[in-house]
């Protein structure tokens, strides 16, 4: 059992106790550090002003990876090498990217700046290079400024990653890698006692045994929700057992039936294997968040928390997958539609925690579409979201698997309009119309900030519609705006 | 008073015109400049958060906040009657209570605060208090405030001729109301205000404020101390677009008071929810118009009455409102016209400035109305706006100022159209949209034309302090503020060139109340020049007494005396600056100097609705095309062309820096940006998760902005026009071409879209087009 916290800062081994579990790696820098280069923004992860990066040796590399420090609880960067914006420049001279920044006059106010150059510090380190306009734009979701308009921050970045990354850090990788390796232990990390902790169980065993012994304790995966729990809700937080150290529960097995991702598989991981079931769960993913979030968010994170409107459940509700708990009794497998019962309240037991989902890949015969809508592109959240998997018998539809976000409390599925779908032909649209009358008796959605409850029934009928259209044509250039398939399966 | 200004020749500035990098740049990207938040604290520093009204509407009738005072670390709870002076934190009306004491205006409405050791233990603390509220019906939308007719100043009006009889004789007629959303500033720094105790009862504010004089004056009238007893500084905002011209007073007065109270510094930062729901936002606007025109287009008469949701209290409605009305014609000649407006008092957080300052509002209505028309006469929308632009001998605006740069309008759009491809694409499109039953593009090529001074004349002065020390370099200080816009960098600029020395010399240093007193809120685009003005004046002085000794140390006279490139040249002598510096020390020649500027020739006399309200107009124009899905609302800004005047820039990255950033933010407020209140009275869209402004993908890759090759006529700061605020409005051509988008649905049917135009408030209107239009 460590104690303590243990991470890398400036080239130092640094050992961190006897912090609240509660204490956001922000609030460490800032008011503990005294590094106020990191900037709070929002305190909700939306905003990117207090983005930094993580460095963490993954599948043998060590790899930079984007965080909101503001809603990452500091017990989560165990393990890690912290880079603040204050680390690039070395000597008087700026990292290639702050250069750039300064070149193309990316900065105005200067206030979201740390965050958008640490952006683009994950990006000149890890990004494809030649890098595009659009993974420079994927890479800077996360970060809004109020100031630029943005072309100018985007410019320096195309200039900056445009060769392969040579600066300190990447001279100093194996170095890096070799450090962090010989610092990790497999240790369970309990800082605090028994009343209040942050508790990093190392294995599953460990894990289930903390858990049964603290139901109350509130399990933590990536936190980019319960993180705001903490600086909006200000939720005591007293007892909190973080998940990202527990050993093979982030696993992700790409078989050629089924991919199972561990509950703590960050999106970022899950990606691309997401991607390799259909393009669209791709261009889902891709607009899943922002990087930051998908860094620190889980599959798992993301199913457990029972939000009716977070993008995976549909999909994955809709691709029929299936969901792992284990609890104090063993194991135990449900339909994944099946955990969510009502507005925030799930199928999980005292003690139970998510261990993977296992989804079934696409079989011959099988089509799969999903749409998101919202009232902006990336980082938003979805006003509806549908996906939809097709059985195909030639030009017939033999079977349908609706299921869609924002349109009830849960993520749902939509039984009568699947009922109404089977039999219908591809080469007769008046044949859907049944379909898309049933919705209604599906779903009775709400109205609220995001957008009206017209709106959203009318958009999920529309996105099925179109997703027909699309597969009667084959064709994706009439029905869309963004993440036409045609490009997205260029860019698998 | 003012300085004279020569004509001066391009190529001998070493450092005006020219595309400097900001001057904290290499600072912001290392993490290295400093907000408020980041000054290291006084040792004892305490931390202060706001409980607010859980009410939109009623009385407070008991606040028992016991249970607060209870937690560990609370210090101190702050309530009404715990304030020493006035309980006022209002800029201008007496309106704006600090903490309530009885009537409540806005739900979140700040009643009391906490002060403790530490932030976290003060925001936990709020949450104890409890409060018992006798409630009313808020409200809420510009109908609940007509129907209880309450405003919160009197409703103004202005025109010319009588244009509702011009209009029922006009050969045609349209009439409407039109909506427009308001908008958050969303500056990534939220409000905060550390406040030191000194001797004597004096405080120290750093505020992060455009208006650091009027923090000093609301903070010394809620202790009841003098002004001189109070000093605020601002090195740098981390943004403000307006919300930290009033908006920035409260907080700061609210931590003043801890300090005064506790005896210890004090500091309160809002949490961004909390600044969200607790400061003011640029007004929503319903706008009843009636227009007539002829066959071509042709405006005959024009009325529109502005009903504009203030919030709860007056703040700066007056002139936000008034500019709404002097940008009612935006760039159109109107013979008969009537522009009306009430300034309604609602029970929501009280509206404020926003970079534009009600001008965006006015202009976006008459935008639309230029499309109604053209979907009336079925012109192109261009063309409506050809057949109305001011000309000269039609010229007037409806408040009688004589429109003098028709010229530059008629040229400016003019060369936009051509290096936008205009005609061309329209062809095209108009092809695409026949081939396209749902994905349908649009474009629209809209001008702007906006007045700067500040309409309130007094505001129209600035002042400067400069020393030159006795190795060279040089201090500046001046009444500006530094909020991103390159105010700092801008007058630096200027003030080396004057002393044709090297930026490096330039020590450019934080504004602050104790160095020049009396300073206008750096808004209404005028910062640059109006400090930058001040500055060459003071720098001017100190160089000609600078030349004087030179002058008569050479024998030569002293307008013979060059300065240039750290030198200075007398005759066939030269000396270093530095050297000079020196001698004027050991001659006794004063080396500071305090310049002041006012602008000239502006006069307005709002009883009579008569005079110059702006010394000059700014114009611009912006091509925006779009893409629509009709089938979700969902659309893409694919390609925009602009062309902006500047003047001659006094610095053209900066200058392409504003118009870039502002026209985005425009883009935001009337596309994503929307600000719900449910009817209770409450923001819903309170943090970015439900507040969506414009992330960098909603930015066209085809993004093409130039300066338009053009001078100040008026006597500005190097022929520079101000450039802060127009380039906001440059982004009604992207709302104009979203409604042009869901028109090709159907030719024959105006576009019923209000602003924000939201994904489903296109979809709304694509689905009105298609006559089964969405229940509310």
């Amino acid at each position: 059992m460590r104690e303590t916290i243990r991470l890398w800062r400036r080239g130092e081994r640094v050992e961190i106790g006897g912090f609240h579990p509660r204490t956001t790696l922000l609030d460490h820098l800032r008011l503990q550090e005294r590094a106020t280069g990191t900037k709070e923004g929002c305190a909700e992860g939306d905003c990117g002003a207090c983005t930094v990066a993580l460095g963490r040796v993954k599948d043998g590399r060590l790899a930079y990876e984007p965080v909101n420090a503001c809603i990452l609880l500091l017990g989560q960067a165990d393990g890690a090498e912290i880079v603040t914006v204050e680390d690039l420049a070395q000597g008087g001279a700026l990292h290639p990217v702050q250069a750039a920044m300064v070149a193309h006059h990316g900065s105005q106010c200067g206030f979201c700046t740390p965050g958008i150059v640490m952006s683009l510090f994950t990006l000149y380190q890890e990004g494809a290079r030649p890098v595009s306009r659009a993974a420079v734009n994927d890479a800077l979701a996360g970060n809004l400024c109020r100031c630029t308009g943005y072309r100018p921050i985007v410019d320096a970045a195309l200039e900056a990653c445009a060769e392969a990354p040579a600066d300190r850090f990447q001279g100093e990788r194996a170095a890096t890698a070799e450090r962090l390796l010989t610092a990790s232990d497999d240790a369970d990390v309990l800082v605090g006692d028994a009343s209040r902790f942050f508790a990093a169980p190392a294995s599953e065993d460990s894990l289930a045994r903390l858990y049964g012994e603290h139901p109350d304790a509130t399990l933590v995966a990536g936190a980019t929700d319960v993180g705001l729990w903490v600086t909006k809700g200000m939720a005591a937080l007293d007892k909190v057992i973080w998940l990202g150290r527990v050993a093979g529960l982030d696993r992700i097995d790409d078989g050629a039936e089924a991919l199972s991702l561990g509950a703590t598989a960050t999106h970022a991981a899950a990606h691309r294997s997401l991607a390799g079931i259909d393009p669209d769960l791709g261009e889902l993913m891709r607009r899943f968040g922002s990087a930051q979030v998908r860094a620190s968010g889980t599959v798992g994170g993301n199913i457990a928390n029972g939000s009716p409107i977070g993008d995976l459940a549909p999909a994955l509700i809709a691709l029929g997958a299936e969901l792992e708990l284990r609890g104090p009794d063993g194991l135990r497998t449900i339909p994944l539609e099946s955990f969510f019962i009502a507005y925030r309240r799930q199928d999980r037991r005292e003690g139970e925690f998510v261990r993977r989902l296992i989804v079934p890949k696409l079989r011959a015969g099988e089509a799969f579409r999903c749409a998101k809508v919202s009232k902006r592109f990336d980082e938003d959240i979805s006003s509806a979201m549908g996906a939809f998997k097709v059985t195909l018998d030639g030009r017939r539809i033999a079977a349908v698997r609706i299921a869609y976000g924002g349109m009830a409390g849960i993520p749902k599925r939509a039984p009568e309009t699947e009922a109404a779908l089977a039999g219908a032909s591809l080469d007769e649209p008046a044949s859907w119309d049944a379909a898309l009358s049933a919705m209604t008796r599906d779903y009775q959605p709400l109205s609220d900030h995001r957008s009206s409850a017209a709106y959203r029934m009318t958009v999920a009928r529309n996105i099925l519609l179109k997703a027909l259209m699309e597969l009667a044509s084959g064709d994706t250039a009439a029905t869309r705006i963004v993440g036409h398939r045609s490009t997205l399966q260029a860019a698998e | 008073m003012n300085a004279p200004v020569k004509p001066v020749d391009a190529e001998s500035l070493r450092h005006v015109r020219q595309a400097l990098p900001h001057d904290s740049a290499a600072k912001h990207v290392q993490g290295a400049a400093q907000y408020i938040d980041d000054l290291r604290e006084p040792d004892g520093t305490l931390h202060v958060a706001i409980g607010g009204s859980p009410k939109a509407r009623g009385r407070l009738v008991s606040l028992d906040v016991s249970a607060v005072r209870a937690v560990p670390g609370v210090i101190a709870v702050l309530k009404a009657a715990d304030i020493p002076g006035k309980n006022d934190v209002s800029p201008a009306f007496g309106d704006d209570p600090m903490f309530v004491e009885d009537a409540i205006g806005f739900h979140g409405q700040a009643v009391f605060a906490v002060v403790a050791t530490e932030r976290d233990i003060a925001r936990r603390a709020v949450k104890l208090a409890t409060m018992e509220i006798a409630a009313e019906r808020p409200s809420v939308t510009v109908e609940d405030a007509l129907e209880r007719d309450e405003t919160v100043l009197p409703d103004y009006a202005f025109g010319r001729g009588d244009p509702l009889t011009a209009i029922a004789a006009a050969p045609h007629r349209l009439e409407g109301h039109f909506r427009i959303g308001g908008q958050e500033h969303f500056y990534l720094e939220g409000q905060i205000a550390l406040a030191i105790p000194g001797e004597d009862g004096d405080i120290y504010v750093h505020s992060s404020t455009q208006h650091p004089s009027e923090v000093q004056h609301v903070v010394a009238r809620v202790l009841g101390i003098p002004d001189a007893y109070v000093t605020c500084e601002i090195r740098r905002m981390g943004g403000g677009f307006g919300g930290k011209e009033s908006q920035a007073t409260q907080w700061a007065a609210i931590a003043a008071l801890a300090a005064k109270v506790t005896g210890r510094p004090c500091k309160l930062r809002l949490d961004r929810d909390d600044d969200f729901i607790l400061t003011g936002k640029r007004h929503d606007f319903r706008c009843d118009w009636q227009v007539g025109f002829d066959a071509d287009g042709r405006i005959l008469g024009y009325a529109v009455e502005h009903l504009a949701r203030c919030g709860y209290s007056a703040d700066l409605s007056s002139g936000v409102v008034d500019r709404t009305m002097f940008h009612s014609d935006n760039a159109y000649w109107m013979p008969e016209v009537r522009v009306g407006s009430r300034r309604l008092k609602t029970n929501t957080v009280s509206n404020t400035a926003f970079r534009g300052f009600g001008g965006p509002q006015g202009m976006l209505a008459i935008e639309h109305v230029m499309d109604r028309i053209a979907w009336a006469t079925g012109r192109d929308p261009l063309d409506v706006r050809y057949a109305n632009l001011y000309r000269p001998g039609e010229n007037l605006t409806p408040f009688g100022m004589e429109v003098e740069e028709t010229d530059t309008l008629h040229a400016l759009i003019r060369a936009l159209e051509e290096s936008s491809d205009y005609r061309k694409r329209r062809g095209e499109i108009a092809a695409f949209n026949a081939a396209s039953p749902i994905m349908k593009r649009g474009l629209a090529l809209t001008p702007v034309k906006f007045g700067i001074s500040f309409t309130l004349t007094h505001l129209n002065q600035a002042g400067a302090l400069v020393h030159v020390y006795q190795d060279g370099s040089v201090h500046l200080n001046h009444g500006g503020t530094e909020m991103g816009q390159g105010l700092y960098i801008k007058v630096a600029q200027v003030v080396a060139e004057e002393f044709g020395i090297a930026m490096e010399r330039v020590r450019i240093t934080a504004t602050t109340t104790a160095k020049v007193p009396n300073t206008a809120p750096t808004a209404a685009s005028s910062g640059t020049d109006l400090n930058g003005m001040a500055a060459r004046i003071a720098a001017g002085a100190i160089r000609r007494r600078m030349a004087a000794l030179a002058a008569e140390l050479y024998g030569v006279a002293a307008d013979e005396v060059v300065f240039r490139d750290d030198r200075v040249f007398a005759g066939n002598e030269s000396l270093s600056f530095t050297e000079l510096a020196k001698k004027c020390v050991l001659a006794r020649v004063q080396l500071s100097e305090a310049g002041f500027y006012r602008t000239p020739k502006i006069t307005w006399d709002r009883a009579k609705a008569t005079g110059r309200p702006f010394l000059y107009f700014a114009y611009g124009a912006a091509c925006s095309e779009v893409i629509v899905d009709t089938l979700t609302g969902e659309y893409r800004v694919t390609r925009v062309d602009i062309l902006h005047d500047v003047g001659k820039s006094l610095n053209p990255a900066i200058d392409i820096g504003q118009i870039e950033g502002g026209f985005v933010q425009g883009m935001g407020w009337l596309t994503t940006e929307e600000l719900v209140f449910d009817a209770e009275g409450r923001l819903r869209t309170h943090a970015p998760s439900t507040y969506k402004i414009p992330v960098a993908s909603d930015v066209p890759a085809d993004f093409r902005v130039a300066l338009f090759p053009n001078t100040n006529r008026e006597e500005t700061i190097y022929r520079s026009k101000a450039v802060g605020e127009p380039p906001i409005m440059l982004a009604n051509s992207v709302f104009c071409a979203l409604a042009d988008a869901v028109h090709a649905l159907d030719p024959s049917q105006p576009v019923p879209l209000d602003a924000p135009a939201t994904p489903e408030a296109v979809l709304r209107a694509c689905e009105a087009l298609r006559g089964r239009p969405l229940p509310a």
